[in-house]
This record gives structure tokens, sequence and C-alpha cells, in this order.
């Protein structure tokens, strides 16, 4: 084996409070070969991003690396000098964040911060940094860098964001790249690209990276090695496919158990129900225009975004409704439109039973963090007068807690001393205090850890069976939705593209852009295999391609796509929105 | 007791304790406040009675001075009036001012900030194009105004009961705009968090959302505020008493006495003006001082 290019022996790293010293980072060791993609996998509060800044000598107090050492090329830099380091940071060690937008500088040009990075750590002139920058931009895929160089970061997209954000962390050649949850803000098919694109850097200039996420499927597809993190430790390390397939600690078995696997479900199709819920043709636009006055004296145009598309589809009783689709093709919009925080400005929607909840994304923002949980939960029961008496409201919530898996004593608590996945239950908890017979769900899993989302998933099936609920489960993350969805649909840019059960959508999908969405899932089964990511992004939500709106990304695109919208087609399959579909059947 | 041991335990209150400038602003703070509060208790003499006047008082220098006694503590003015008890009763006046003031803003503010923010559209514009003109005007061109208008509308001799609620009320509508321009701007902030959104799909109406959801949550900018307008708003009473739109010569504020004082300045009689000043300026100091301890405390980006 080749001589380790970066070399972490025993790190710890603590922070000292009032209350106490918490070790975020205990005892870590691993090094990284050169060209070598070392995972580094945790879940939150794991310590792994902490890690990643110890590397890069950017803790901040009151933390501070309490023990250990880090060797960069065979030299010790975590005792250096800020000044020294600051100097190795960039030249030899490169970092990637997570949200590219706030990685980049707002008010610089692209070109303007890749020289600068470049000319401070390379004596190059002013021409040649320029030269460099633009072959940069070309090597990490931004299509007409010369074009683009003068450019501000918010005239690009997510995924572009990122790319500069690489060729920022490649300028000035590092032998390392700390890369921390890169694919974190993307949608899945961008996520795909930059993938690829790190491996390919990877493999070409001889770069080793280590890639913390949390995301399992990710360091899959793309790492060498990796290195399981829980409570600040390192409980399992080895060869990726190793650790995954046959991995030896009981956390990481627990771990990779909780990661929802394609059609990894024991759920009986349910016979076909009354509809309980009902979408006719239904349209819902935003203005996002400037001021009346901009308008008449700047001359600036109207803005209009067509967040939802005539979209029809029906929910039966008892039944679970799953809806993806990338961010910005509206289903947030869908379940907003159902819950009647939304009116529809055209078309209807028609809801057969009594109350509806909904359950949200944020488990922090989704709580009243000024009411306790007790509170939150009897508000729905109060303002409905379901109950009446102190005594039965306080027996009911205490009745709902059991259910969701809390105890009694968690009424008096406030949200802020709940985690994540048990405030995702206080949430249930108040959905279900209204008695509704439908619950929207508007990606319930999605911010909490792998293991705590399966807790969620297996919470909500159980509650379906026990109190006959219908859910309409909206949800980027594919594998779940294929674990707790009967039916399915599809949505692009507003319109839905395709619908159908589960089993049938998710085995043989007729429209390409599901077809995409599914390739590009990280997939543990796909382990070590390369795949071609799909092309392009979604089209920016104000411009939408006429005709239908995928075929600029589309592999079998004709001149009628460009032309004529498909219209939605059912038969007993499903539907499917696509004239190169209708022209199999 | 639990509440207490909480409070112990509370980033604000070690915030506190850590923090000796503030222990000695709060020490000076609750001086003058409950000196203010007892005046009556602890003054030697009621400045604003007529009959425990005498004129052959007047202008006694301090008791350490030569020709000064020992019951005029701090000297005597014009009148022969206790500058010790008058800056006793003169701050009473200036904290009711203050305060009842504060009180307006507040309730106006939050009120239509509160509004403006959660509801939006036309209200939030129209709300807001009403602040911005209030802005325009200054607490000084407001009481001048009022207080014109009702000594043009009221006889002679009500025009002396009625300095007091033109004083509130004009430094009350002068100030009212930066609460609800800061409460305008959380609320719809909270307005888009998924705790609102759960309690619109729950059905519960606007009223009762932005009272028992969204007022509790964005109060805490409004109470660092409030605690510095405190200091501004008996900063301008005093302007206002200075200028003689204020507190009436019968019944002095510290402003007032400031305002008597510095016509005797040159003359060699400067505790007039000094002592009514430096108590003033401490109170201001001692209750910003406070305002920035809070505003610290209750930051989470500084925690």
């Amino acid at each position: 084996m080749t001589e380790p290019v970066l070399f972490v022996r025993n790190l710890r790293v603590e922070f000292t409070s009032r209350r106490g010293t918490l070790v975020a980072v205990d005892d870590v060791s691993f090094d990284l070969a050169p060209g070598e993609l070392l995972g580094v996998v945790g879940e939150s509060g794991a310590g792994k991003t902490m890690t990643g800044a110890a590397v890069l000598g950017l803790v901040e107090p009151p933390g501070r690396i309490a023990g250990g050492e880090v060797l960069l090329s065979g030299r010790r830099i975590d005792n250096l000098p800020p000044a020294e380091l600051r100097r190795i940071r960039g030249r030899e060690i490169g970092a990637i964040f997570q949200d590219p937008l706030t990685s980049l500088d707002p008010l610089q040009r692209i070109g303007d911060q890749l020289v600068e990075t470049i000319r401070t750590h390379m004596p190059l002139s002013a021409a040649h940094a320029k030269q460099r920058a633009l072959d940069l931009l070309r090597e990490v895929g931004i299509p007409g860098a010369a074009e683009r160089f003068g450019n501000y970061p918010h005239q690009f997209s997510g995924g572009m964001r990122q790319r500069v954000v690489i060729a920022l962390a490649l300028a000035a050649e590092p032998r390392v790249i700390i890369a921390d949850e890169p694919t974190t803000a993307l949608d899945v098919s961008v996520q795909a690209q930059i993938i690829a694109l790190l491996r390919r850097l990877a493999r070409d200039h001889g770069t080793a990276i280590v890639l913390v996420t949390h995301d399992i499927g990710v360091i899959a597809e793309i790492a060498d090695r990796m290195v399981v993190m829980r409570a600040g430790r390192i409980v399992e390390t080895g060869v990726t496919r190793d650790v995954i397939h046959a991995p030896t600690h009981p956390y990481t078995q627990a771990l990779m158990a909780a990661i929802p696997v394609m059609g990894r479900r024991d759920v009986a199709v349910k016979p076909q129900a009354e509809t309980l819920l009902e979408f006719r043709g239904v349209q819902k636009s935003f203005d996002l225009s400037p001021p009346l006055l901009e308008r008449l004296f700047a001359g600036a145009s109207r803005r209009i975004v067509r967040a939802v598309d005539r979209v029809s589809f029906h929910i039966g009783r008892g039944e679970t409704y799953g809806l993806v689709g990338e961010s910005g093709c509206g289903k947030s919009t869908v379940a907003r439109l159902v819950a009647g925080l939304y009116r529809p400005e055209r078309g209807e929607v028609r809801y057969a039973g009594r109350r509806l909840q909904m359950i949200f994304q944020d488990p922090y923002a989704s709580l009243d963090p000024r009411w306790c949980a007790g509170d939150i939960i009897a508000e729905p029961i109060r303002f409905h007068g379901l109950l009446s008496g102190e005594a039965a409201i306080s027996r009911r919530v205490d009745e709902l807690l059991g259910q969701v898996g809390l105890s009694p004593a968690d009424a008096a608590k406030y949200p802020h001393e709940f985690s994540g996945g048990q405030r995702q239950r206080i949430s249930i908890a108040r959905a279900l205090a209204g008695e509704p017979d439908l619950l929207v769900c508007d990606e319930p899993t999605s911010a909490l850890d792998v293991s705590v989302q399966a807790q969620v998933i297996e919470l909500m099936r159980e509650l379906q069976q026990r109190l006959g609920l219908t859910y309409l489960f909206i949800s980027h993350n594919l594998a779940v939705v294929s674990n707790i969805a009967d039916r399915v649909g599809v949505m692009y840019l507003g319109r839905l593209v395709e619908e159908g059960p589960v089993e049938r959508v998710f085995t043989a999908p007729r429209h390409p852009y599901t077809r995409m969405l599914l390739a590009a899932v990280p997939d543990l089964a796909m382990l070590g295999i390369e795949r071609p990511p799909p092309a392009g992004e979604i089209a920016d939500p104000l411009a939408v391609p006429p005709g239908c709106a995928f075929h600029p990304r589309c592999p079998l695109a004709f001149d009628r796509c460009r032309a004529e919208t498909p219209a939605l087609r059912a038969d007993a399959a499903g539907a499917v929105a696509c004239h190169a579909a209708d022209m199999d059947l | 007791m639990s509440a207490w041991t909480g409070w112990r335990d509370s980033d604000l209150w070690h915030g506190f304790v850590g923090s000796r400038l503030t222990v000695v602003a709060a020490v000076v703070a609750a001086v003058l406040i409950l000196g203010a509060l007892f005046a009556g208790l602890i003054a030697p003499q009621n400045p604003f009675d007529p009959l425990s006047v005498n004129l052959i008082d007047a202008l006694t220098p301090p008791a350490w001075q030569a020709g000064g006694e020992g019951r005029f503590l701090l000297g005597t003015d014009d009148q022969g009036r206790d500058l010790f008890s008058a800056i006793l009763y003169g701050s009473r006046l200036s904290l009711l001012v203050g305060v009842a003031s504060l009180v307006l803003a507040l309730v106006l503010g939050v009120g239509l900030g509160l509004l403006a923010g959660y509801v939006g559209g036309v209200v939030d514009a129209a709300i807001m194009r009403v602040a911005e003109v209030q802005l325009t005007f200054p607490a000084i061109l407001i009481a001048l105004l009022i207080s014109g208008v009702a000594r043009a509308v009221l006889p002679a001799e009500e025009h002396g009961r009625i300095a007091i609620p033109v004083l509130v009320l004009s430094i009350g509508l002068s100030t009212w705009v930066q609460f609800a321009r800061t409460v305008r701007g959380s609320a719809m902030v909270e307005r888009g968090k998924e705790y609102v959104q759960a309690a619109r799909v729950t059905g519960l109406g606007p009223g009762r959302i932005m009272l028992r959801h969204v007022l509790p949550n964005v109060l805490n900018p409004v109470l660092v505020i409030a605690t510095i307008s405190l200091g501004n708003a008996i900063l301008t009473e005093a302007t206002l008493s200075f200028l003689g739109v204020g507190a009436p010569p019968t019944e002095p504020s510290l402003g007032t006495l400031i305002n008597k004082g510095s016509a005797y300045l040159l003359s060699g009689e400067w505790w007039i003006v000094l002592f009514p000043a430096l108590v003033l300026s401490l109170l201001v100091l001692a209750v910003n001082l406070l305002g920035d301890w809070l505003r610290d405390a209750l930051n989470p980006r500084l925690r």
C-alpha cells in the first residue's frame, strides 16, 4: 500500500461549557491513501462533521482539539499556528460544504473568486490564473464556462453552484479534500451527477477525498472504504462492500437494517374503497412579480409560477397515496391545497371525510416552542370541542402519547427537551388528536436520521392499520415511498406525469422521468456499479419548456414532445402523460 | 422553589451575574426607582405643595458648601424647594411618563405590527405607510401640536392637568413604530413556520393564532427594545419639559428642574442643574445597560 497522505491518530475534540465537558470526537483514527475515497457515515451528533472540521483546523471555541494528531503528507498540522494552517488549507487540503449557496460569496463573481483562490496559493500571473480558472470550470462540467465566468452565484442552479464550490476546492490541486454532506442539499438526479464528478476527480487527479455524509447510499456508490461513527467514536471501519454487506458491529447492523430499500414491503394490497379525496384539474399559481410601481416604471415583467398545473388524482379511504418528485415539482403545494392552506384557482378539491390533519417536515419548526407537549396535543381537542373537562382531555393526551410511543410524563415537557424523532411523534399525536380521516404528510421523515425514520414509518403504518387512517405521503425519497405507499404519483414541474400501483410504477416505470428518478437513487444494491448519471437539471419553474416540460432532458423526445403537452392517459395499470409511452401502448 | 432553582440555572442568570457592570446598573436602577416610588416617605418636603415651600430658603447651596443648611441636603431652587425632594418627586414623574408612554407604544406597536405581519397584503401596506408617515414627525413636534391644540381648546386652568397626558400621548405616538416594525418582521417569519400552519390546518382562526401562537414567539426582541426605549422615553420627557411643553413648573420633572437650573448655571447656583442632570444620566444609563444585557442574553447567536 502507498504511503497515506492523511493520517489521523486518536483525535479527540472537546467542548467545554459551564455545564461540563462534551466529547464530540473521541479517539478517532483513520488514514487515507492518495486517490482514495473514504466515506465517514453516522447519524446526527455522531461527530462526523466535527472530525472533518478538526482535520481542517476549523474547530471554533469553545471547542478544541484535546488530543491526538493529524498528519498531512507526514507533517503534523493539528498544532500549527493559525497563519500556517491557513496556508495549508486550500493549498494542500480543500473543503466542500453542504450548502453551495452559503459556500460562495454572493457579492463576488465566481470567476473572481476562483482567480483569487488560485493566486493566493499559486505563483501565477492574472492571465494564467484566469486560464486555470476556466479549465477548472470546464473540468467540473459547467457548460459555457467562458460566458459564465462573470456570473454571480445566484445566477447558478444548486447543482451548478456545487460544481463551482468543487472547482474552488480543486483550485490549488490539494492532495486531500474534505467533503461534508456535499450532495445533501441537492436533488437525486443532480446528486448522481456530483457523485460521478467526485469519483472522476479522485481517479484523474489522485486527490484523496473524505466524504462525510448521513446517506449510506451515497457512500455505497462512491467510497472505497468507510468509517461508521456513533457518539464521537468509530464503531466500525473497513472496505465499503464488506461493511455494507456484512457489518460486524451491532450498531452498524441496526443501521443497515433501518435503511429503506426499494420495494421491501410486507403489506397486502388493499381492496378498492370509496373515494375520500379527489383532485379534479386543480391549478395553483404564485405571483412572484415585482411590485406594481416597479413594473410600471422600470418595465419589469410579471413572473408567475404555475406550481400545480391541472392535476387530477384520487385517494381511496384507508389507502396511502405517495407523491414523489424533485424539489420545485409542486408536491408540497398539492399538500397545502389538500389541507386548505391554499385555494385552487381552477378545478376542485373534493374531500368526503370530516377532518384532516397535516404532519410537516421540520420537527423543530412544527411545534410551538412556547407550549408544552400536552397543550400542543390538546389544542385540536379543545378547539373542535371533541371532549369536555380537563380530566378527560388530559386522559386523552396521555393515551395519544402512548399511541406514538411516548410516556404521559412527556406532556409537561417543552419541544426543546425532545429529540427530532420524538418531536415528530408529538406532531403525529397532535394530528391524531383532531380525529382526522386523512393525514397529509409532507416529507415527514426527511429531516430524521435513518434509524429514527424507520421507527416513524413503522409507527405510521401501525397507526394506519389500527385507526383506519388514509395518508397522502409526500417525499423525495423513493425508497421510503415504496415501503409505505399503495399507489404513487410522480410530479414534474407542476404536472402529474405518471401514476399507478407502487409495485408497477417502481418496477416497470412508463414515463422516462420516472425511469430517470429510479436510476438516480443511490442504492445499496448498486454497490460498486458505475452508472451514467441522468442528464440536465430541472428547468426554471418561471420558464417551463413548451410542450412536454421534460423534453429537454428526455432521451426519447421527438418533435411532438416539443410542441404538444401530453395528456395523462389512464388504463388498468395506472396513468402516464408521455407521447412516447402512448405509442408503446 | 423549582421556578427559583430553574432561574438560578438559566443562561439569563449566569449572564447577569457574570457581568459586573450589569449588576451595578441593576443596583443603581433599583435605588433610583425605589427612591422615586417611595418619594412620599423619603423626601423631607413635598415640593409640589406650595405651602411647604418658603421663598426665604431660595437658592440655598448644598449642605456641605458655605451657607448650606442641613435640612437642604442638595440645596434649594429659586423658589426655595428642597432639591433632594424635588429630584425624588421629579424622577417619579419622569418614570411615570416614561413607563406610561412605553405601555401606550407597546400596545399600539405590538398590536399593529402583529396585524401587519400576520395578515399581510393591504392591511400590512396601510399600517406600514401610516408608520412611515409617523416616523417623519419627531416627538417634539407631536407634543407641540397636541399641547397647542389642547391649550387652544381647553380653558387656562385645565392646562396644568393635561400636561402629563399630552406628554404620554406624544412620546407614545413617536415610539410605537419601532415596535411595529420589529414585531411585523418577526411575525412574518413565524407565520411561515410549520407550527402556525399546523394550527391553520386544525382550523384555528387568525385572531386566535396571532394571540396564542405568534405573539408569545415574537416578544423577545420587543422586550429588549422596550428596555432601551424606556431610557429614550425618559430622555424625551426631559427634553420636552426642558423646552417648556412638558411637566408644569408646579410639578417639576427632572427635565423641568434642569430647565430651571440652566438659567442659574452662569450665576453660580450650579447645583440646581447638576444634581437633576446627574440623576437623569444615571437612570438612563442604568436602564440602557440593562437593555444591552437583555439583548445579549436573549440573542441565541451570541450564546
